[in-house]
């Protein structure tokens, strides 16, 4: 038996003695479900690019931003260099041009987060704890899309920060990075509702990977192959509504109508500010709709 | 620390528990009962995470149904299954339970160290988890429980699936939650055997009812029995049956050969006899003598708790008085754990 049963119980701290200190109740602050729920918010956070985890965790969240912020600093590269007068790229194209970067990370990190818990049966830890179910999905959906954010955000402030830096105009730039930063926080959230739903229907890390770049890579591939179709066949007015059915062009739909962008579909036929209206909405309730679907994901998951 | 008052919960199939009504008090207490008693239902509904189809509980004066967040942060928590991701070391892993349950960062991390020693994890806590023994993966699920100081622990099996060395250590842990840290506990097992050592009272249900709740002192007390080895000699080719028979002759109730004194199978060579009084020992001994064996040992046992439920809770003499009840607790036991 080890040494420290010689204190009574509650014995009292015997700081000089560390061998024999006797069990020490803890008076200290209980901060409550608030609390919880923001500690569970960070470790997600930053778990998610494999902060306070292994070396190996690290590597691909990290590989991923530096791929993801590269084309940014090149572009500002040369933008400076060549004394342009305007940035070689919109900042509310970046995100649509390195979707594939976001798809990867998304499907690395998505099961990671939510995968892991259900896996390993740690679910029930949490739900025995003061925290409930909303503020575990809360706190996991917001640490996705913030780690989104955070991915998709700073090659933005890269590309801003050299505009600024190359004497561009600085009102129009500042607009433009405004617009970006709007559209990026939407596709945050609608791929990390998208991603989580995917990731936390296994409990297999693997099968999360693949489901969720199968979801991502062939809703994308299918919508633009027949908006394909549909220009080679003079038919407008359909691309303009196929974008609905895949995540990526959902929001290239809504920055092309509110957000000045110009459209990435074939031709460039984005929807008009009506159909705009309808992809806003829809992107609405995919964010809704995935967190409805993850809170009753979760409501079996408990003890 | 616990009171249930005609508890009833109904899937809409079974009754997981039945007008259930409880009052547990601090201290070790055992909740025994078959996979499917009950028990499991019974944790959740006094972690408030399920609502009661009727009838009201207390955990610790507050209300499971209004108030399972406040028990909950009272409460701690160990459950059957693993529940430990492989990858992150038992520290990290600790802390960030202990955060889970409010606990500010610096007092998480002191708390943790502590808890961890408490449950004799010591250089291996930085080691990931998954290289761990069951015994120490054990310890940890315990640690998370104990990590912010609860009045009251629920330890869901606790030894499942360790040695016996790791069931005694686990055990003597659970018995230091109380007299040592000054914790409550509620541990679940379907081994009668394993509680008498460890809990102060015990709660027996079986399809969702209650069957017995009383101490532990109460099942064991005057119903010790006397475990006699004696030797052969050639006078007496078979001594155990010899001497059997004459403590037969003497007017002492004695186990039959080969078998313990909750049914199962023991030694064939170890005689159980029951203690009526002191005079017992003597008679044992002028038997021995008169026969010219040689004594190996004496020893005193307990009588299992499991031989008081052999007949459903019925009263002990019933059981007692009838020494075929062939290895039924052994087989509750083992179809339990299947």
């Amino acid at each position: 038996m080890p040494p420290e049963t010689l204190a009574g119980p509650g014995g009292k701290p015997a700081q000089d003695v560390i061998h024999n200190i006797g069990y020490r109740h803890y008076d200290g602050p209980r901060l409550g479900r608030g609390y919880a729920r923001r500690s569970l918010f960070s470790q997600s956070l930053r778990g998610a690019y494999g902060l306070g985890r292994s070396a190996k965790s690290k590597v691909l969240p990290m590989t991923l931003f530096a791929v993801m912020c590269l084309p940014a600093a090149i572009i500002v590269a040369v933008a400076v260099a060549t004394k342009m007068n305007r940035l070689p790229m919109e900042y509310t194209r970046y995100a649509i041009y390195l979707q594939a970067v976001i798809g990867l990370y998304l499907a690395a990190q998505a099961p990671q987060s939510v995968s892991r818990d259900l896996r390993f049966k740690t679910v029930p830890l949490y739900f025995s704890r003061p925290i409930e179910r909303v503020d575990y999905v809360v706190a996991k959906f917001a640490a996705m899309a913030s780690a989104l954010f955070v991915l998709t955000a700073t090659p933005l402030v890269i590309l801003y920060a050299g505009a600024l830096l190359a004497k561009l105009d600085f009102v129009e730039q500042t607009k433009g990075f405004a617009q970006g930063l709007v559209s990026v926080a939407l596709l945050s959230l609608l791929f990390a509702g998208l991603g989580l739903v995917v990731a936390a229907l296994t409990p297999r890390r693997g099968f999360g990977v693949a489901a969720v770049i199968a979801v991502l890579t062939i809703s994308y591939g299918a919508v633009s192959t027949v908006q394909s179709i549909a220009l080679a066949r003079d038919n407008s007015d359909v691309i303009g509504w196929l974008g609905l059915f895949s995540p990526i062009t959902l929001i290239d739909g809504v920055q092309t109508a509110f957000l000045s962008a110009h459209s990435a579909f074939p031709g460039g036929h984005g929807p008009s500010a009506g159909g705009g209206v309808v992809y806003l909405l829809v992107v609405l309730t995919a964010i809704a709709g995935s967190y409805g679907l993850l809170m009753s994901r979760y409501r079996k998951a408990g003890l | 620390m616990i009171a249930t008052e005609s508890l009833s919960k109904r899937y809409p199939r079974v009754t997981a528990l039945d007008r259930l009504s409880l009052d547990i008090t601090p201290g070790v207490t055992g909740l025994v009962g078959a996979n499917g008693a009950g028990k499991s239902t019974l944790i959740k509904i006094l972690l408030g995470l399920s609502p009661a189809t009727e009838g009201r509980a207390e955990v610790l004066g507050l209300d499971v149904a209004t108030q399972g967040a406040e028990i909950r942060e009272r409460v701690g928590y160990m459950p059957e299954h693993d529940c430990l991701p492989p990858d992150v070391s038992a520290t990290e892993f600790v802390v960030h339970m202990a955060r889970m349950s409010g606990l500010p960062p610096t007092a998480a991390r002191e708390r943790t160290a502590d808890t961890l020693r408490h449950v004799g994890l010591y250089e291996e806590r930085y080691r990931p988890m998954g290289g761990y023994s069951t015994g120490m993966k054990q310890r940890v699920k315990l640690a998370q429980a104990l990590v912010h100081d609860p009045r009251l622990v629920l330890l869901d099996e606790p030894t499942n699936g360790l040695d016996p060395v790791g069931r005694d250590e686990m055990l003597g842990l659970i018995r230091r939650v109380h007299t040592d840290f000054g914790i409550s506990v509620l541990v679940t097992s379907h081994l009668l055997g394993e509680l008498e050592r460890t809990c102060d009272h015990v709660v027996v249900i079986d399809g969702g009812k209650l069957l017995r709740s009383s101490s532990t002192d109460e099942f064991t007390q005057a119903t010790g029995s006397l475990a006699v080895e004696v030797t052969d000699t050639d006078a007496c080719p078979d001594g155990t049956a010899a001497l059997h028979a004459a403590l037969a002759g003497a007017g002492l109730a004695t186990q039959p050969a080969g078998r313990a004194a909750d049914g199962t199978p023991a030694s064939g060579r170890v005689l159980l006899v029951d203690v009526v009084d002191d005079t017992t020992y003597d008679t044992v001994r002028d038997a021995v003598v008169g026969l010219g064996l040689g004594l190996v040992r004496m020893e005193q046992r307990r009588h299992r708790i499991a031989e008081l439920f052999q007949t459903d809770g019925g009263s002990h003499e019933a059981a007692h008085g009838r020494p075929v009840e062939t290895g039924r607790p052994h087989e509750r036991g083992t179809a339990d754990a299947a």
